[in-house]
């Protein structure tokens, strides 16, 4: 499939222009609408008493003075909501063999992290809640914790799910070739790594939070939910707390940043919509800052042992690695807790031509927060196991990585075909990539100045990544396995009586541009002035049915549900301009508002057929049934994801007397397919690089040997800020995807994957002439200090 | 993450605000700009039962010099020491380290006397005072005294205050003989440091103020003796010993000890520089 | 000596009376009692920058401040700067340099970059980011705020 070309070419096309947001006005003005801001009648304020001890038993709890404190309304234990809550288990029949225990909105007998909701106390205001859960009196019989994923298969550690025998979630092999005999031929140089990835976390500067209203009139739940997947929601909401699906209505105005962290079941969340149907009048829970930091899902927090095969002149025969990774108490739902690992089997040195492949992937549980998917998931370990070692063997055989790269990726012309790991690819640009990359980043100029500052003692470094992205998925990523995720998408066009659209569509919008984008290509398609559409998302009442956003699919799947709508809706449209013109159809077109000729030429206002169509109706024929409105959906069919690819590169430079790290620049060339606004796409890149740098170089939450988060605090775990961060210069290679008639693959995540392994390569490079290496993230002061230590031993 | 009740009382003079401190017996707590007061309330992890506004004291207002001693009122904001001209003029080493203390918005309410009541190890106001030989002039019920800076800091969040406000900061005027360094080390801009040190040099004779690195603001006097001898720098180094260096998530205490180092190195490079 | 005060307050050219509890801190006070919610809450300890907002001219941490403090200030929030037009030549760059994703940071970015720009600060990229430094973005790469800033000096300059 290609799209006709006057959809992209027309003269008030907007597909590819870099059309500033609508949605900018109102949150530059003060007048966004996040769920904090939501303010109902006899609303009330939740807050929760949560486990002080990573693991713990509960012996008892004293609600007593509590219930007399000032403003209480209601107090709820997990036995209470027991009652009312039925309990989820975070598995799915498509990953063979993951387990996990069932999972009550508050703990039940058994506190399994530190900041599980233990109590609910609802209040006239947060901070009355908050004095009345100082007055329960909770009393724990603190047991052994399992906190070390490494240590967490052993023999002598307490297993957290007594009735599994062993703290193994998931595990998973992969093989392809003969890995063994391949690193065993002649002249095969063998790099080994092991690799640290450290627990980071989503920050989404608005914390996960809900309003919820229940009437019991109607037997009616309203939830006003910050999330990404109203849809999936509204089907947890109404199983398990027992209410008809379609007296569940989940809306999502703004959304303050969510990055995978807000498309989970939080026990909290269901704990207050149960507390708004108890009450029967509304309930709000807003995570402060130290909530979000103990029970947003983390991610990341691998161990992975991996080495790489490559013969002296630079051919990479294979990959071998064990991915371990610690995924707290329970597998979340209804995602589940295996896809980042299952995300690092299947991608790990996906843009590479390789024949042999072996990897082993672990999930263990933990006594710590849970882990789930984050954006990029999975890939920051893929693409910096797979670059990491690149680089290391293009060290040990003496050859430059770029030149080595050049060698192994996969030719632009050998679409499609399939990854070592079985993967099904097309329409990728590694080499392409590659190239413009090393062009608008003068790498050897850049090499040139490296080779001088070394000769002042100023270390910097060069690092790449060649890399993929998972995006665009198809039903095989959720669906078939029982999650009540839907893949595909709809959108509907309504013209109205004034000549505007109306377009809703199931996707949602954090702020990437979903709206402008949808708008964009309805204006583009359809044939109005941009300023014309009014665009609805998140409302399960008001939108189509669909999955919304995460995996990068809102772009190539919304976009695509909109183009064919569109495109449907015009062809309706041309249909009643032709007879009331007494011309064929064939003949006209609409642009700019108004039906016209192949010539562009004006016929007739889209105004004033519809206020035809819709007040003088007289003036038509009978048989004619003018429909101006149109709904169709989308789903990818041909392939299990659509893979967006990208090359990066970071220069750095490492001060070797505190360790510290400076990223000079970065520089990012994606082929996401065709671009559907540039301005959005690029920052979305830049804000994606600058999350993947936050994980190389800053974010890692810490852990007591006892499983005590120990630095739940903005001042302490560290986001990046503006000061530290570089410029980052983007380009594109557009290759469109052929599973659409759009071409959009997603870019939201690349810069997420990638970042990691190339300033993970650019630091070990400038380290590269004092003989160290580092492959532990987040790169810290002390980290490097302790490399160039040991290299200087 | 909501702070627990208080009462919150706003006296209009000094002796006023002694007495409610008085009156509620170490249960009160006075708020100068609450940039650290504030979140620890936030937290829970301070839960006094009233706060004593300072806001309206005059007293502890207006910068003035008088024989050779800068007197800033203790309530004088960051914001106000930075664009002050009797400071830039007099006190040179103030303006080059407020621009690396947190940012604007905390800059504008954040006071002098706040951060040094509060003695944060790792705040840069404490060893600023050191290195400037700083006299903290502390009022009581009964009595006004001078405290050197010196013996003011006991330990972390731990001063020499005894029921007692801070009402200003005595700091003798830079002479033709001085010269100032500072340097921090954070990884991030405006964020508490790894290791940083602040350094008055008067003639051939130092002082340098470590903070960040141990349980408070620190100054070795062997290490200033080393200087003056202008040992070799890895003599000089060695002196760090004496400190009893902290270790957190951020950087155990070799770490900070050789941060602490890098630091009074850089300083002193760009002194002479 | 009271665990409610009655304060007096200007808030966007309005005069405001009120009786708050005296732990409610200034960004709640605005967002609750006066339903001002463009101020957001991101932290409530002081380093988000999302509530940051102006009293008496100067750019404060909403959060760090109690309402109680406020007595007898003159306050303005992001919909004041919006509708008393001193955001404008802001608003406009922002958008057009795509300076905002969500939308959560922007009115505590926008009141640090006014303060940056009606300091004088110049367009220097570095002065930018350390000015900006104390607002978090989760969303852009930051460098378009630091463009859109730049934009605004230059414009106003020329």
């Amino acid at each position: 499939m290609t799209g006709p070309a006057h959809i992209f070419d027309k003269p008030n096309r907007y597909i590819g222009k870099p059309e500033p947001r609508a949605d900018a006005a109102r949150l530059l003005q003060g007048r966004g609408r996040f769920v904090d801001d939501e303010k109902l009648p006899r609303m009330v304020h939740a807050a929760f008493v949560r486990s002080p001890h990573a693991h713990a038993k509960i012996l008892s709890i004293d609600t007593e003075d509590a219930r007399t404190s000032t403003g209480v309304i209601a107090i709820y234990t997990g036995a209470d909501l027991a009652e009312h809550v039925t309990p989820y288990v975070g598995t799915l029949t498509h990953m063979a063999g993951l387990r996990s225990a069932p999972q009550h909105p508050l703990a039940m007998d058994v506190a399994r992290w530190q900041g599980e909701p233990i109590v609910m106390v609802v209040a006239t205001s947060r901070a009355l809640a908050e004095d009345a859960c100082e007055l329960v009196d909770v009393d724990y019989d603190e047991l052994p914790a399992a906190v070390d994923s490494e240590t967490a298969l052993d023999a002598d550690t307490p297993v957290i799910h007594p009735e599994f025998g062993s703290n193994l979630a998931w595990e998973r092999d992969v093989i392809a070739g003969d890995i063994d005999a391949a690193f065993a031929a002649p002249g095969v140089h063998v790099v080994e790594r092991e690799f640290r990835f450290g627990r980071h976390t989503g920050v989404t500067l608005e914390s996960r939070g809900t309003l919820c209203d229940y009437d019991p009139s109607e037997d009616q739940l309203t939830v006003y939910y910050s999330g990404q997947a109203p849809h999936m929601m509204q089907v947890i909401f109404s199983k398990h707390l027992g209410l008809p699906e379609e007296n569940v209505r989940v809306i999502s105005n703004d959304v303050g940043g969510s990055f995978g962290i807000k498309i989970h079941t939080y026990g909290d969340e269901i704990a207050t919509a149960a507390a708004a149907k108890l009450l029967r009048r509304p309930v709000k829970f807003i995570a402060d800052r130290f909530e979000s930091f103990v029970t947003d899902i983390h991610a990341r927090d691998h161990i992975v042992k991996a080495k790489m095969g490559i013969t002296g002149a630079g051919t990479i025969v294979g990959i071998d690695f064990d991915d371990l990774t610690g995924i707290g108490p329970f597998s979340m739902y209804p995602r589940t807790s295996a896809i980042e690992c299952n995300q690092v089997l299947n991608l790990t040195g996906a843009p590479y031509v390789m024949e042999n492949y072996r990897a082993k992937g672990r999930v263990v549980f933990q006594n710590k927060t849970l882990m789930c998917q984050y954006r990029a998931v999975g890939h920051p370990i893929a693409m910096a196991i797979a670059d990491g070692l690149l680089e290391d063997a293009a060290r040990k055989i003496g050859m430059d990585p770029v030149a080595l790269r050049e060698l192994n990726l996969m030719a632009d012309d050998s679409y499609p075909r399939t990854s070592a790991t079985g993967m099904k690819l097309d329409d990728l640009s590694h080499k392409r990539a590659l190239r413009k990359l090393t062009e608008i980043m003068d790498y050897q100029g850049l090499r040139a100045d490296q080779t001088e500052a070394r000769k002042d003692g100023i270390y910097r470094g060069i690092g790449f990544v060649s890399m993929v992205e998972v995006t665009n998925p198809s039903p095989m990523f959720y669906g078939i396995g029982g999650a009540p995720i839907a893949s595909q998408d709809g959108a509907t066009l309504r013209l109205d009586a004034g000549g505007a659209l109306h377009v809703s569509s199931s996707i949602t919008e954090q702020g990437q541009g979903t709206n402008a984008i949808l708008a964009q290509v309805a204006a583009g398609v359809f044939g109005v002035d941009l300023n014309r559409v009014k665009v609805t998302t998140g409302d399960t009442a008001t939108t189509p049915y669909g999955g919304g956003t995460w995996a990068s699919r809102g772009a190539g799947i919304g976009g695509e549900a909109m183009l064919l709508a569109a495109q449907a809706l015009k062809d309706q449209v041309l249909e009643v301009a032709g007879v009331m013109l007494q011309t064929g159809v064939e003949k006209l077109d609409i642009r700019d508002g108004a039906v016209t000729d192949l010539e562009g030429n004006e016929r007739l206002p889209l105004a004033d057929l519809a206020r035809t169509v819709y007040y003088r109706g007289n003036e038509l024929p009978n048989d004619l049934n003018p429909e101006l409105i149109a709904t169709r959906h989308y789903r990818v069919t041909d392939f299990p994801f659509v893979f967006t690819n990208g090359a990066m590169a970071a220069h750095v430079e490492v001060d070797t007397a505190t360790g510290f790290v400076k990223v000079l620049h970065f520089w990012a060339v994606e082929d996401c397919g065709r671009v559907i606004n540039p301005l959005l796409v690029d920052e979305q890149i830049r804000g994606g690089v600058v999350q993947g740098i936050g994980g190389a170089l800053y974010e890692e939450c810490h852990y007591s040997p006892d499983g005590q988060f120990m630095n739940a605090t903005m001042a302490d775990y560290m986001v990046p800020m503006a000061s530290e961060m570089p410029d980052i210069t983007i380009a594109h290679i557009e290759t469109p995807t052929k599973t659409s008639v759009l071409g959009a693959k997603g870019a939201g995540e690349a810069g997420t994957g990638g970042a990691p392994a190339a300033i993970l390569n650019a630091v070990n490079d400038a380290l590269s002439p004092m003989g160290a290496s580092i492959w532990q993230m987040p790169m810290t002061p002390e980290r490097i200090l302790t490399v160039l230590d040991k290299a200087a031993e | 993450m909501k702070a627990p009740d208080f009462d919150y009382l706003r006296p209009s003079s000094l002796d006023a605000a002694l007495a409610m401190l008085a009156e509620h017996d170490g249960e009160a707590m006075p708020l100068a700009g609450g940039q650290s007061l504030m979140p620890m309330m936030n937290f829970r992890v301070a839960a006094p039962e009233a706060l004593i506004d300072l806001a309206d004291l005059t007293e502890l207002r207006g910068i003035t010099v008088d024989a050779g001693t800068v007197r800033i009122g203790a309530m004088t904001r960051y914001a106000e020491l930075m664009s002050d001209a009797t400071v830039q003029a007099h006190i040179p080493l103030i303006g080059m380290a407020l621009p690396h203390i947190a940012h604007d918005a905390v800059r504008n309410r954040g006071t002098i006397g706040g951060s040094l009541a509060l003695a944060d190890p790792a705040a840069e106001m404490p060893a600023l005072m050191l290195a400037l030989d700083a006299s903290i002039e502390v009022t009581g019920p009964d009595a006004t005294r001078m405290i050197k800076a010196d013996d003011f800091f006991l330990g972390m969040f731990e001063t020499a205050l005894d029921g007692e406000l801070i009402t200003a900061i005595h700091v003798p005027v830079a002479t033709p003989a001085q010269r100032f360094g500072f340097h921090e080390l954070t990884q991030r801009h405006g964020d508490y440091a790894l290791a940083g040190v602040a350094i008055a040099q008067t003639d051939d004779s130092y002082r340098a103020a470590f903070f960040g690195v141990a349980d408070r603001a620190t100054r070795v006097p062997e290490l200033e003796a080393a200087l003056k001898r202008q040992d070799d720098m890895k003599v000089v180094l060695t002196y760090l010993d004496q400190i009893d260096f902290t270790d957190d998530l951020k950087a155990n205490h070799t770490t900070r000890q050789r941060l602490a180092g890098v630091a009074l190195t850089r300083t002193l490079k760009g002194m002479t520089a | 000596m009271s665990r409610s005060i009655d304060i007096k307050l200007r808030v966007n050219g309005e005069n405001v009376s009120a009786t708050v509890p005296a732990r409610l801190n200034l960004v709640d006070f605005l967002r609750e009692e006066l339903c001002l919610t463009g101020s957001h809450v991101g932290c409530e300890h002081g380093v988000c920058g999302a509530c940051t907002l102006t009293v008496d001219g100067d750019t404060v941490r909403g959060c760090l401040m109690l309402a109680a403090q406020a007595n007898g200030k003159e306050i303005t929030t992001i919909e004041g700067l919006a509708d008393s037009g001193q955001s404008t030549a802001l608003q406009a760059a922002f958008t057009k340099r795509n300076a905002l994703q969500c939308g959560f940071c922007t009115p505590g970015m926008l009141a640090s970059a006014l303060g940056y720009v009606n300091a004088g600060g110049a367009a220097d990229r570095d002065a930018i980011r350390q000015h900006i430094s104390g607002n978090y973005c989760r969303c852009t790469g930051y460098q378009s705020i630091v463009d859109a800033i730049c934009d605004v000096i230059e414009e106003t300059r020329t």
